[in-house]
This record gives C-alpha cells, sequence and structure tokens, in this order.
C-alpha cells in the first residue's frame, strides 16, 4: 500500500497535480483550494500548538511543509498519523490531546489538502555536498563528539539521525549558527505536557564538587544529569550545594569563522541524506 | 475500554472474594464459614438477625475490621458534613467547597513518616480526575470513560464495579473524564459522557435510574461530580467546545425526574437575552461543568459557569454573553437566579470561570470567593452578588481598568488577531478546574497557578452541530520563557499573594488543607506532597509515577487518618506506618 501511494505521489508529482488516483483511502478534497482554506483554520485549531502556524515546525513537532515527511508519504497514511497518532512520539490520537477536540474526516482532509498546499519541494540539487558533509560530521566539525546518527557518536545532544526528515534546512542552519535561541526538547513522557527541554545546568554537590551537563530529567526533589563525559549523576536537589540552569545552550556557536556557509551546507545535506533513508 | 468491563455492572471481583473467603481450607476462617453455613431463609427472624450480628461481631473481633455502620447519607449529613470528619461526602468535602478537613493526626509533627498504605490501579488510561467520596470505611470514586466504583477504604480492594457503555461517536472536548460522584441515601449519582444521568446502588453499583439530559451528538456531556442539595441532584453540563446551549439541572433522587433546568443562556423574552448578538445564544456555550457549593441557610446554590462559545472568537456574539463566565446564585427548590456576578464579559480567551466558588464566613460577613481563571482573585458578597475585591494573583496583561462597581474590563487591543496576539494568562488560565481549598485556621486561601501566556490567532469556524467550534487557536508564546506552576497561598481579605511555591513545571493538581497545620497537592512530575500551611515549605513527598490531574481529599477509618488522591491511573492512600 505504501509502496503504491508513494509511486502515485511520484506520479502526481510530475503531473504537476495533487490529485492522487489510488484506492478509496484519497483524500477526496485534493487540491480543492476552498478546502485548503478550511483546512488552515482547523490545522492552527488542531495543529499549529506543536507544528507551528504555518506547519513549519514549531520546536515541538516537525515540519509540515517538507514533501518528504518522516513518518508518512500518502494522504492516506497521514490520514492514519492523524487519526490515530503515533505511538512513541508526542503526536496525539485524534481528539484526545486534551487541546482540541475530535475532527470529522472531512475536516482531517481538510487539514491533509491545507499541508500539501503548503509544501516546499527540495530543489532538484541539493545545496551541499552530503558525501563531505559526513566527513565533517564525524570528524572536524565535531558534531559527533556529541550527537548520535545512525548509531555513531556522542550522547551528550540530540540524536540527529531523524532531523534532516523532520526539520527545515533553516531550522537546522538556525540551530547551529545561534544553538540556544531555540532550544532542542529531549526527554518525551507521556505523562508531562510537553517534553523536557535540553537545559544546561550546573550543580556543585555537597562535597563541592562542580557537575557541568544537560538536564535528563527533573521535579521539585530530584534531577538526573548527563555530564559532558556522558556520566549520569543521580542528585537529590535538598542534598547540592547549589542548583543552576541555562537556557544557553551546551553546544557552542558555531559562526561563520569556526564552520563556514560551504561546509553548513555539506552538513545540512548529508543530515537530509540520512533523514531520506 | 478493556472486554473484561464491557459487560456493564460487574461484580466478579467482590463476589470472587466472597466466595474465596467462605470457602473452608482458608486458615482463620473457618469459623466464618460456619456461621455462614448457618445463614437460611427459613431459620427463625430471630436467629437470622442473631447470626448477622455473630457474623459481623465476630469478623470485627477476628479481623480488627470496623463495624461499620450503614446508616443512610441524610440531607442532613451532608449540610452537617464538616461534623464527620471521617469522611468526605460532597466533591469538595461539604458544600461550603473549602476542601478542608479537621482531621489533624497526620500533622506537621509526623508527615515525614507517611508511607503508601495502597493503591487502587483503575487500569484505565488517560487523565483520573476524580475526588473519592468516603463514607463509613467504602470509598466511592470514579475513573476514565465513566467507570464507577467501591472500595474497602482501609485496604482498597474492591467491592463493587460499575463500567457505563458509552457509545463510540461521543463528543469529550478534553479527555474522557469524570470527577467523581454524589452521594445521597443509599444512591451515588454519575454524570457520563454520553450526558446522561444515572443512580447507581451504593451497596452493589446496580443502576437505579438512568436518565437523559442531553443528546451527545450535539457534543452535550458530563464530567463534573454532582452536588446532592436536599432531595435534588444538580448537575451542570459541559460542551462550550462544541456551541451547546449551557444548563444546570436538577433531578429527583429518588426518581430521577427532572424537577428543574436553568439555561444558563437565557432565551427570547429572558432577561440578560439581550447579550446575545441575533441567533448567537442558540450555540452560546455557557457550560457548567465543574461542582458549585451550596449555602444551607439561604438554601441557595453557587454554580460557576464556563466561556461563551465559539470560546476565542468574539465575531458574531456581541455584547456580554450573560451569564457565560459567571457565578450564578440560585434557588436550590425552584432553579430559579437570585443573582448573578460575570467575571470576565465577552470572553475571547476560553476562561471558563468554573473554578470552585469558596463559601467564607469571615468578621461576621457572608463571603463568597474565587480564584478564577482570567487571573484575579474575586471577593464577593454572597448575599447579594456584589464584589468587593479583585486582585491579580498571576501574571495578566488582559486588563488595565475596572468598571464602576470595580471589576477588571478587558483592554482594547487583548483580542485575539489573526497573525496572532499574546496575552496573559494563556488559554489554560492562570488556574483551571482544579480545586483550591480555604483553610479556616490560617485563614489562607490556597490554589495552583501558573503564569503562562499565549498567542491567540482567530480561525473563523461556521457552527456545524457535534463539531468543534473554537473560531481560534492558541500557542505558547514562542518568545515566552519557561513557564511554570505554582502553589498560592492568598489572603482572601486584601487578595494578596502571602506565600508560593514553584513547581519544576504546571501542575493540574487540586489542594487540600487539613487541621494538622498541612497543604496537600500533587505535581505534573507524579509527587504528590505535603506542604507546612504557613510557609509552603515541602515536608513530605512520595513519587506516585503518574501526573495529577486530581485533587486530594482526607478520610479516617477506625480512627486512622489517610490522605487520598488520584495520579496516573491509579488511586493512592496515605498514612501513617
Amino acid at each position: 500500500m505504501g509502496n503504491r501511494c508513494y509511486f502515485a505521489l511520484v506520479v502526481a508529482m510530475f503531473l504537476g497535480t495533487a490529485a492522487y488516483t489510488a484506492a478509496q483511502n484519497d483524500n477526496p478534497l485534493a487540491g480543492d483550494a476552498k478546502a485548503a482554506k478550511a483546512g488552515e483554520y482547523e490545522f492552527r485549531i488542531n495543529c499549529a500548538l506543536c507544528h507551528g502556524l504555518g506547519a513549519r515546525g514549531g520546536g515541538r513537532g516537525p515540519d509540515l511543509t517538507r514533501a518528504v515527511k518522516k513518518h508518512t508519504h500518502s494522504d492516506a497514511e497521514m490520514f492514519q498519523v492523524i487519526s490515530n497518532g503515533i505511538p512513541g512520539t508526542a503526536m496525539p490520537a485524534n481528539g484526545t490531546n486534551g487541546q482540541g477536540v475530535g475532527m470529522t474526516d472531512e475536516e482531517i482532509w481538510q487539514i491533509i489538502t491545507y499541508i500539501r498546499s503548503q509544501e516546499v519541494r527540495a530543489p532538484s540539487t541539493p545545496l551541499g555536498v552530503a558525501a563531505h558533509g559526513k566527513d565533517l560530521f564525524f570528524g572536524d566539525a565535531n558534531c559527533s563528539l556529541c550527537h548520535m546518527v545512525e548509531g555513531k557518536g556522542g550522547r551528550f545532544g540530540p540524536e540527529l539521525t531523524g532531523v534532516g526528515a523532520s526539520r527545515t534546512r533553516e531550522a537546522i542552519v538556525d540551530s547551529v549558527r545561534n544553538p540556544s535561541r531555540q532550544l532542542a526538547w529531549g526527554l518525551t513522557e507521556a505523562t508531562k505536557e510537553f517534553p523536557q527541554e535540553y537545559e544546561s545546568v550546573t550543580v556543585v554537590t555537597a562535597d563541592g564538587k562542580e557537575i557541568k551537563g544537560a538536564t535528563l530529567n527533573e521535579d521539585s526533589f530530584s534531577v538526573q544529569i548527563m555530564d559532558t563525559n556522558e556520566k549520569i549523576h543521580l542528585l537529590d536537589k535538598s542534598t547540592l550545594r547549589s542548583f543552576h540552569k541555562s537556557r544557553q545552550s551546551a553546544m557552542p556557536k558555531y559562526d561563520a569563522d569556526m564552520l563556514s556557509d560551504k561546509d553548513l551546507e555539506d552538513i545540512v545535506a548529508f543530515l537530509v541524506s540520512v533523514g531520506a533513508k | 475500554m478493556t472486554e473484561e468491563w464491557k459487560s456493564g455492572h460487574f461484580r466478579a471481583a467482590s463476589n470472587d472474594r466472597f466466595n474465596k473467603a467462605f470457602r473452608p481450607g482458608v486458615p482463620g476462617l473457618k469459623p466464618l464459614y460456619f456461621l455462614a453455613r448457618l445463614r437460611g431463609a427459613e431459620a427463625p427472624l430471630f436467629h437470622r438477625v442473631a447470626r448477622a450480628f455473630a457474623i459481623a461481631t465476630l469478623g470485627a473481633m477476628i479481623y480488627g475490621i470496623g463495624v461499620v455502620s450503614h446508616a443512610q447519607v441524610t440531607f442532613e449529613r451532608l449540610v452537617n458534613a464538616a461534623k464527620e470528619p471521617q469522611n468526605w461526602l460532597t466533591y469538595s468535602g461539604d458544600y461550603s467547597g473549602k476542601r478542608f478537613s479537621k482531621l489533624d493526626q497526620i500533622n506537621l509533627g509526623n508527615v515525614h513518616s507517611l508511607v503508601a498504605r495502597w493503591v487502587y490501579q483503575t487500569a484505565a488510561t488517560g487523565k483520573l480526575e476524580t475526588t473519592p467520596l468516603v463514607v463509613d470505611g467504602i470509598m466511592y470514586a470514579t475513573a476514565q470513560d465513566d467507570r464507577a466504583f467501591a472500595l474497602d477504604a482501609r485496604t482498597g480492594r474492591p467491592i463493587w464495579m460499575y463500567q457505563r457503555q458509552i457509545p463510540a461517536d461521543i463528543r469529550p472536548c478534553c479527555g474522557r473524564v469524570n470527577r467523581g460522584l454524589a452521594i445521597l441515601g443509599d444512591k451515588v449519582f454519575l454524570g457520563t459522557l454520553d450526558a446522561h444521568v444515572i443512580a447507581l446502588d451504593a451497596k452493589t453499583g446496580a443502576v437505579v435510574w438512568d436518565v437523559t439530559a442531553a443528546d451527545y451528538r450535539t457534543g452535550h456531556s458530563f464530567t463534573v461530580a454532582p452536588l446532592a442539595v436536599n432531595n435534588l441532584i444538580v448537575i451542570g453540563i459541559s460542551g462550550g467546545e462544541y456551541g451547546v446551549r449551557g444548563f444546570i439541572d436538577a433531578y429527583d433522587a429518588d426518581t430521577g425526574k427532572r424537577k428543574w433546568r436553568f439555561y444558563t443562556v437565557p432565551g427570547p423574552g429572558e432577561p440578560g437575552h439581550e447579550t446575545w448578538e441575533g441567533d448567537s445564544w442558540k450555540v452560546g456555550g455557557a457550560p457548567a461543568w465543574n461542582t458549585g457549593t451550596y449555602d444551607p441557610a439561604t438554601n441557595q446554590i453557587f454554580w460557576p459557569t464556563g466561556n461563551p462559545s465559539p470560546s476565542n472568537r468574539g465575531e458574531g456574539r456581541a455584547g456580554d454573553n450573560l451569564y457565560s463566565n459567571s457565578l450564578l446564585a440560585i434557588n436550590a427548590d425552584t432553579g430559579k437566579l437570585n443573582w448573578y456576578f460575570q467575571f470576565t464579559r465577552h470572553d475571547e480567551h476560553d476562561w471558563d470561570a468554573t473554578q470552585v466558588p469558596v463559601i467564607i464566613d469571615a468578621s461576621g460577613k457572608k463571603l463568597i470567593a474565587q480564584a478564577n481563571r482570567n487571573g484575579f482573585f474575586y471577593l464577593l458578597d454572597r448575599e447579594t452578588g456584589k464584589l468587593i475585591s479583585a486582585t491579580a494573583y498571576g501574571k495578566q496583561t488582559w486588563s488595565d481598568t475596572r468598571d464602576a462597581e470595580g471589576r477588571p474590563i478587558a483592554n482594547k487591543n487583548a483580542s485575539p488577531t489573526l497573525e496572532g496576539h499574546t496575552v496573559c494568562p494563556g488559554a489554560l488560565g492562570t488556574t483551571n478546574f482544579m480545586s483550591p481549598t480555604y483553610d479556616p485556621v490560617t485563614e489562607w486561601f490556597y490554589v495552583t497557578a501558573r503564569d503562562q501566556c499565549d498567542t491567540f490567532s482567530t480561525a473563523p469556524q461556521p457552527y456545524e452541530a457535534g463539531h468543534a467550534f473554537y473560531g481560534s487557536a492558541y500557542f505558547p508564546s514562542e518568545e515566552a520563557e519557561p513557564y511554570f506552576g505554582f502553589l498560592k497561598a492568598i489572603d482572601p481579605a486584601t487578595g494578596e499573594v502571602k506565600e508560593k511555591f514553584q513547581h519544576t513545571s504546571p501542575t493540574w493538581s487540586g489542594v487540600l488543607s487539613t487541621a494538622g497545620g498541612l497543604v496537600f497537592s500533587g505535581d505534573a512530575e507524579g509527587n504528590f506532597i505535603a506542604f507546612q500551611d504557613k510557609t509552603l515549605r515541602p515536608l513530605w513527598h512520595f513519587q506516585m509515577g503518574g501526573a495529577v490531574y486530581a485533587a486530594p481529599m482526607a478520610f479516617a477509618v477506625d480512627g486512622k487518618e489517610y490522605v487520598a488522591i488520584a495520579a496516573g491511573s491509579a488511586i493512592y492512600a496515605f498514612g501513617l506506618p
């Protein structure tokens, strides 16, 4: 089913139309501008909380303007994901997230029509050279000291295998150039409203030892920290001499002197190529 | 819903337990078995009574079981609920809504040694918002998807279970939740997600009556714990997200016959109807989804109402939109309105005023207080409904001015826009449905609060029966700092925040105060926390493994005090070791 729909999508792209041809699961409203407008409002009400006003990602949810999406290819798959959510992620099933009420089938198709209308086709030739980006990522740019891609690299920062599929090029560039502007989201805990940010933390223990790292989790009484050597510290707040959290990311700010625009494009191309797998 | 509970009324657990207990061969149970065999309809009445008494007494002697009095819960007992602090007879503990317990066995001196006494797993998923009732050793509570159950309050062992058969196409706006039961006589009362009111036999869980209040397919539902007053079961509808016309109903506790209905959106010819533009009143919202309070001295119910519909878009419903976001004083016998006070006129930010209105008598004044979702703490004269004071108790940017009565009114630029406009508090409010508490010892009002701002953006939506009807969307402001939750202690006399505790993240837990000098609340990280009432310093906590969306309560059985709260999908009871 997935392959057939993907094939249909490719055909549709060739024909320059959003009308898909496979089975009755296809979007009955595909390409309808009026439905896309209604879908925009439905999107604002039900989706934009996480995916952002223009569907370009809002810090929590992936950018949906990418033609190639992380979890779905066809409209039918998108319909399934909106209806049933994605287990193990913050994506809830329709009507269960406590923020919005349930959408009708028609409203879901409207939203899909809207998302399709917002899609930005990837340029035919990538801006960067993925192979060189890979060398940089695991080599001179030091990304892999903290970030893991496809099982290789460090654990201190967010895992980036899927980031090329879920974020725009601009978002990736921005988070390298200005890592503190919007902290990445870490732990996804079903019982919390939103996952926790990758906050930097500095604590001084009772015996005077300073630990710097990122919070893995925290409540009013305890904190779980990973330091830059990937050591996990389990601490009771009441025993600490000091506890200081900061929204200054532990990631260094890569300016153009540290990483040229061209090299950064190569790294983005590498991440996009991995994400597309 | 699991298959196990699909057959509705469920007693297997209690039957199994009964059978096991009376089976010979279980050590220590033979005396009971012997006596049980003697039960028989053919025996003379005197013998049967004597045997029943012997069983009960022997059971009590051998197993330390308290001899439980199964006296009926009369209206008089509800009026005097504060005089039996071992029981928790209404949603907020008593009619005043104080959520204060006179029990002081658990106190400042020993709270550090508090332990979990039992946990009851409801095995349901979603948010558990129930406040249990306890009557003479038996706990009655609800879970998601309209499940109700009775437990042995000493052990958490189930006595009966009721599972409502809910249609697949119900419209719960904000989770398949339920906040609890009312009890009167020998029945408990449940409002359901498909907008029925039902009475269950308190001893068996069997349905006694079941009435339809409204059509669930047009967005009506019940999530509220009903309030039993006199011989009436008072309950308010949910559905402000679907453009229902809100109402508060009262049903005869014996028969289920509806005795009165008060529409919270006045119809043609009724006072207040002129506050709605055109036909907007027909889909005006103003639901009544949280439990009100009751003043026996004046026989008045104080019931709060929610947002006008659509919640975030004022266009098309010009006017004050009475009686949305109001406190209503209603004659309990007739359902007639005595007075109203509207907290937020023509609301465009989803600031339901459905917070529990707390009855306070202080310095000879008859007062009623509410910490409102719009960020202000209101103190009213409960005889007249006149505003005494309104004081911000959290971050707010929507109101810089007051009207002639002193009521905060919205700034001109506070309305949502197409591009989005940031306003504090956000749509979830400074507080929400979580119950506050008033401690008559400290004379402080404690409430869960959050400082969060949202960007409100319009999204015009036509009304369609049974479909979402918001008219706008909201998001955490992108520029906003991380937002926090608090437990705040307010002096009602001045509205001043006297103390606060900052949670790691905002919590949906309610608050309980006790005569033990303690305030109890929970957090989003799953902790149940005991605070010193005057300092809000945490003295004890327990990690329950699931976020809290419910309010704590206290009770006692066999002279032992317990504090209970729902978290995750379970109910926890704590006591001294």
